[in-house]
């Protein structure tokens, strides 16, 4: 650890700080009073806009577009299609190549052609299918090989490269290859997208949008109105989930909106129906990985080679830090000493693949457990005593992108926490008598780790503003650039401005993200808002409460450490005053109440050109060790017990902690086990609805699910309190449930490399005991 | 009433039709007009009277308008939300005469003098009912969309099991059904939390359940 634990920054006993509080709507919403946009009021003549596209066309040049039933259908007010942009026809986040819509080329399923606006949804709906469009076909690109056959990409192809891994290929004992897929997934976000946009006076639009990054829907509006950024305000008090699928993919749904609103003159909103929304939005990338292991007879790798073929679909959108962040994780927790670790943005004709929590982590991660998991099969070893070996250490601890693993002993410590509290070898034994015992129902066991590197890659993101406002009766106005999608975010950063203040939590107002309060601002992504957005807050409300103590103490005549604010109150020296008298005292001097904070993370030195730098402030930890038994006659699943780690350094908000990971975890065990998306052979997506995409339910979730924060020294880095990130990390615990499964399928036929694909769906399942069956034993 | 067992459509639909029964019985629904069979936007209107939350509305809708969405574009309560309008999530789960349903499948001209209870009429700022309280304690959410459909489900599991009424997990059909985690779970997995807030759901419900016990 590189950077010593500071103690003035670990305050003494704190009142809002690390205490596990509800979260700030809580009230809200268990008497569904919480508002959401559909929920709001709709100002009077209120418009709605719906989405017409091809529902034939997968790729192919537009013929003829034939609108008049459309037009004439009850209830509609007008259709828009491309050549009614006033300004530029894209809603990309920046690479470009995403019309809000179709100009002449359908380039995937679901593409939108013109938009329908009409006084009630019903009535636009109505109108919308009886569009006649005509498209001549292109054959589509649909799988990653048809991509490579075409050698289509939407970005250029990137490595990490180190040493020379054809050498030490050469020079391991053993080495073993495999491919393997992995699925992409759908966020389904239980509020679906969602934006209504008011034009206000001289071409100004107001755009109340359900997304995580407002200033990018500002900016897009902006640009496809043809209005300078500043003629329009986006504003989120919160979404009803968002999990990545709400940073870029908001967008087009927020200019739809403004583009109907400011042909119309009235308000306009669009809400997808939940079909339409998972037929047009981008989804986790989904990916093939070619993987080639050299390693000795201990299990100790040697040399590692990977090629991750995503794809990404039509468009670039968010797939180049997605698949980067691919890279930077496919080393999972474990040492290289030799690689090669490359990445395809395979251009396919389906919608464009986004951002989904863990940002393309997962996968590469999934990869490097695939590749120990082989390797302690093909040694008959236990696979936790490979990983474990293979771990950064002390000496080994460079990642395949230069940067050192400084808390390896974290990783370590969690890791041997985890065997003990787990009871691991003790269940391995049991696991191993109750295949024995049975013929058909196998068990599994697996312990993964989780190493999750925090910041934007993108090395300008890592910034963040608030603006803070005390008022004269001693209330404090808050508001940052982070916005809330259940995480807890404005919680969060409220209790830590109340801890600055000195106030009672209900004296902070927490404000609806606003690009006109703080402009500017990052997406709330990559599990960095409240290490951003809280570090903000407490820069402005310090610098509010540095002026008072220097008022005081002139006012006093006396030193800063006299002074101290708690309970609304200031105390100077042996005297207090309410909080409310010295703010109106100051006010009265003059003194300016209101502070715009700011903070950039410090120590980010990424380059991506020369792939040198420090991508990370730090890495957040976890360990989880998952059972599970698999029927072998029909290749049905269920997760027996689950037992968790997690390491959020200090936590500002247990309770909310706890639940992101409770969440997360139930979020990857459905990408690694039942959430399958299919595509059939045209390119149309058939899983668009939660009736054959299967989401977990209360009943899916482990029967026995133990889950606890680890007990450390706190993040080494000057975090927020010393907390750490909590976000995106638990997606990856769910890896041990796709282990286990494999582990399971692989004591049929010890010795046996298991093909395995996620997700383990029960067909997926079957197909890997099958293959594992047919295969001769032991060749 | 069968419970909701799964995010299926056929068997909400079952549990539909089911609850809807007596209703349906009562009136004849509005006849379908060529103009609906062409899909376009002209049905025909029909005045229904609805108890809900313990206040009479009559409301004047297009006899296609659904319980869910009268509720919320005539009625404001927007406490019921719409996660899929294909009752696959359960976040437009309400209460109709005792029994929960999606009210996204169910048509509103169907519930002419029924009595609704939705989440607004669960409980107040200042008088929260246990289950409400429950999920606040156990912070049984995270984005809180699904929230007001799982607080209304959860309170009709607990009745659903109180009145006896079976459920795929229910072993012994005829001994007095037990509270249980797993018939907990079972009857809870028509209502999907996307941010896998269940652990804390199910806390929430069993303390309830416990209370009650
Ligand atoms: S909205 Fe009714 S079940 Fe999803
Ligand atoms: S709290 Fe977000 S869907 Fe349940």
């Amino acid at each position: 650890m590189t950077v010593p634990l500071d103690s003035s920054d670990m305050p003494g006993p704190m009142k809002h700080v690390r205490k596990a509080l509800p979260h700030d709507s809580a009230e809200m919403h268990v008497m569904g009073t919480a508002t959401y946009i559909d929920d709001m009021p709709e100002p009077v003549g209120t418009l709605h806009v719906v989405p017409g596209w091809a529902r034939e066309a997968v790729r192919g040049r537009i013929v003829s577009v034939n609108l008049d039933d459309v037009r004439s259908a009850p209830g509609v007010v007008a259709v828009l299609t491309a050549k009614d942009v006033p300004g530029i026809n894209d809603c990309s986040s920046s690479f470009g190549g995403d019309p809000v819509l179709a100009e002449d080329e359908i380039l995937f399923y679901g593409q939108v052609v013109f938009a329908v606006v009409a006084t009630s949804r019903d009535a636009a709906r109505r109108a919308a299918i009886r569009a006649k469009i005509e498209v001549s076909p292109i054959t589509p690109i649909l799988t990653p090989e048809d991509a490579i056959d075409a050698d289509t990409t939407v970005l250029p192809d990137y490595q990490f490269r180190r040493g020379s891994p054809e050498t030490g290929m050469t020079a391991a004992e053993e080495v073993l290859e495999g491919s393997m897929r992995i699925g992409g997934q759908e966020h389904f976000y239980l509020e679906g997208q969602v934006a209504m946009a008011q034009p206000q006076e001289s071409g100004g639009m107001m755009v109340y949008t359900s997304t995580q990054h407002p200033t990018e829907v500002q900016h897009t509006v902006a640009k496809v109105l043809g209005v300078p950024d500043a003629a329009v305000t986006a504003e989120v008090r919160r979404m009803g989930g968002g999990f990545g699928g709400k940073e870029s993919q908001a967008n087009q749904w927020a200019a739809l909106a403004s583009l109907a609103a400011r042909f119309t003159g009235q308000a306009c909103k669009v809400r997808l129906d939940r079909d339409d929304d998972m037929i047009m939005t981008g989804k986790r990338h989904d990916f093939r990985v070619d993987w080639k292991i050299g390693y000795d007879l201990d299990g100790r790798i040697r040399a590692v080679d990977m090629e991750f073929l995503a794809r990404c679909g039509y468009s670039p959108d968010l797939s180049l830090g997605v698949n980067d962040r691919t890279l930077f994780h496919a080393d999972s927790s474990y040492f290289y000493p030799d690689a090669s670790i490359r990445s395809r943005r395979l251009r396919t004709d389906t919608c464009s693949n986004t951002a989904f929590r863990g940002f393309g982590g997962p996968q590469g991660m999934l990869a490097a457990e695939r590749m120990i998991d082989a390797i302690a099969i093909k040694l008959e070893k236990d696979p936790l005593d490979i990983r474990k070996l293979n771990f950064y250490d002390g000496e080994r601890n460079l990642t395949p992108y230069g940067m050192p693993v400084e808390e390896f002993e974290v990783m370590h410590d969690l890791i041997s926490q985890l065997e003990e509290s787990s009871d691991y070898w003790n269940r391995r034994d049991d696991v191993n008598d109750f295949n024995s015992a049975n013929a058909v129902l196998k068990k599994g066991l697996a312990l993964t780790p989780v190493k999750f590197g925090i910041s934007f890659t993108l090395k300008h993101l890592n910034q963040a503003g608030a603006l803070v406002h005390l008022y004269t009766d001693g209330s404090v106005h808050l508001n940052h650039g982070g916005t809330e999608m259940g995480q807890g975010l404005y919680q969060k950063v409220a209790q830590v401005v109340a801890e600055e203040f000195g106030v009672t939590l209900d004296k902070v107002r927490i404000t609806a993200t606003n690009t006109s309060k703080v402009p500017n601002t990052s997406p709330t992504a990559a599990s960095s808002g409240t290490d951003l957005n809280a570090m903000a807050a407490k820069v402005a409300a310090a610098e509010i409460k540095g002026r008072l103590i220097e008022f005081l103490c002139e006012q006093h005549q006396c030193g800063t450490d006299a002074i101290r604010f708690s309970d609304n109150k200031v105390f100077v020296a042996d005297e207090s005053f309410p909080l409310s008298e010295i703010a109106k005292q100051a006010h009265w001097a003059r003194i300016q109440l209101s502070h715009a904070g700011f903070y950039a993370t410090p120590g980010i030195t990424w380059d991506r050109e020369s792939a040198t730098g420090r991508p990370f402030y730090y890495f957040a930890y976890g360990g989880a060790c998952a059972e599970v038994t698999i029927d072998t006659m029909t290749g049905e699943m269920t997760v027996d017990r689950v037992d968790i780690l997690h390491d959020v350094g200090h936590s500002i908000n247990p309770a909310i902690d706890l639940g992101q990971i409770e969440g997360g975890f139930a979020q990857g065990m459905g990408w690694l086990t039942t959430e399958e998306l299919v595509w059939d052979e045209k390119g149309r997506l058939r899983t668009h609805a939660p009736s054959t995409y299967k989401i977990p339910t209360a009943a899916d979730i482990p029967a026995d699910f133990n889950v606890q924060l680890y007990k450390g020294s706190g993040n080494p880095q000057s975090t927020v309190y010393r907390s750490k990130a909590v976000g995106e990390p638990p997606v990856m615990l769910a890896n041990a449930v796709f282990c286990a499964i494999n582990d399971a399928i692989a004591s049929l036929s010890p010795g046996q490399i298991p093909n395995l694909d996620a997700p383990a769906t029960p067909e997926a399942i079957m197909k890997a005991v099958q293959d594992l069956r047919s295969r001769r034993p032991s060749s | 009433m069968p419970p909701a067992t799964a995010p299926d459509m056929r068997s909400q639909m079952r549990q539909n039709d089911h609850s809807s029964d007596a209703s349906a019985r009562r009136k004849s629904p509005g006849q379908q007009s060529p103009a609906q069979a062409e899909g376009i936007a002209s049905g025909e209107m029909t005045t229904v009277s609805l108890k809900v939350n313990g206040t009479e509305h009559t409301v004047t809708l297009d006899n296609r308008t659904t319980l869910l969405d009268a509720l919320r574009e005539k009625l404001q309560l927007t406490g019921p939300k719409k996660g899929c309008d294909h009752g696959q999530c359960g976040a437009c789960t309400v209460s109709v005469n005792g029994k929960r349903i999606n009210s996204c499948l169910s048509l509103a001209v169907m519930h002419e003098d029924d009595e609704v209870t939705t989440i607004e009429g669960i409980g107040t700022a200042d008088d929260l009912d246990p289950m409400q309280q429950a999920f606040i304690d156990h912070d049984g959410f995270q984005c809180g969309y699904c929230t007001p459909g799982q607080i209304c489900s959860a309170k009709a599991v607990l009745e659903e099991i109180r009145a006896g009424s079976p459920s795929h997990v229910t072993e012994d059909l005829t001994a007095r059904i037990e509270v249980t985690e797993a018939e907990i779970r079972e009857r809870m997995s028509g209502n999907i939390c996307r941010c896998g807030a269940y652990a804390n759901i199910l806390a929430a419900i069993t303390e309830v359940a416990e209370e009650r016990a």
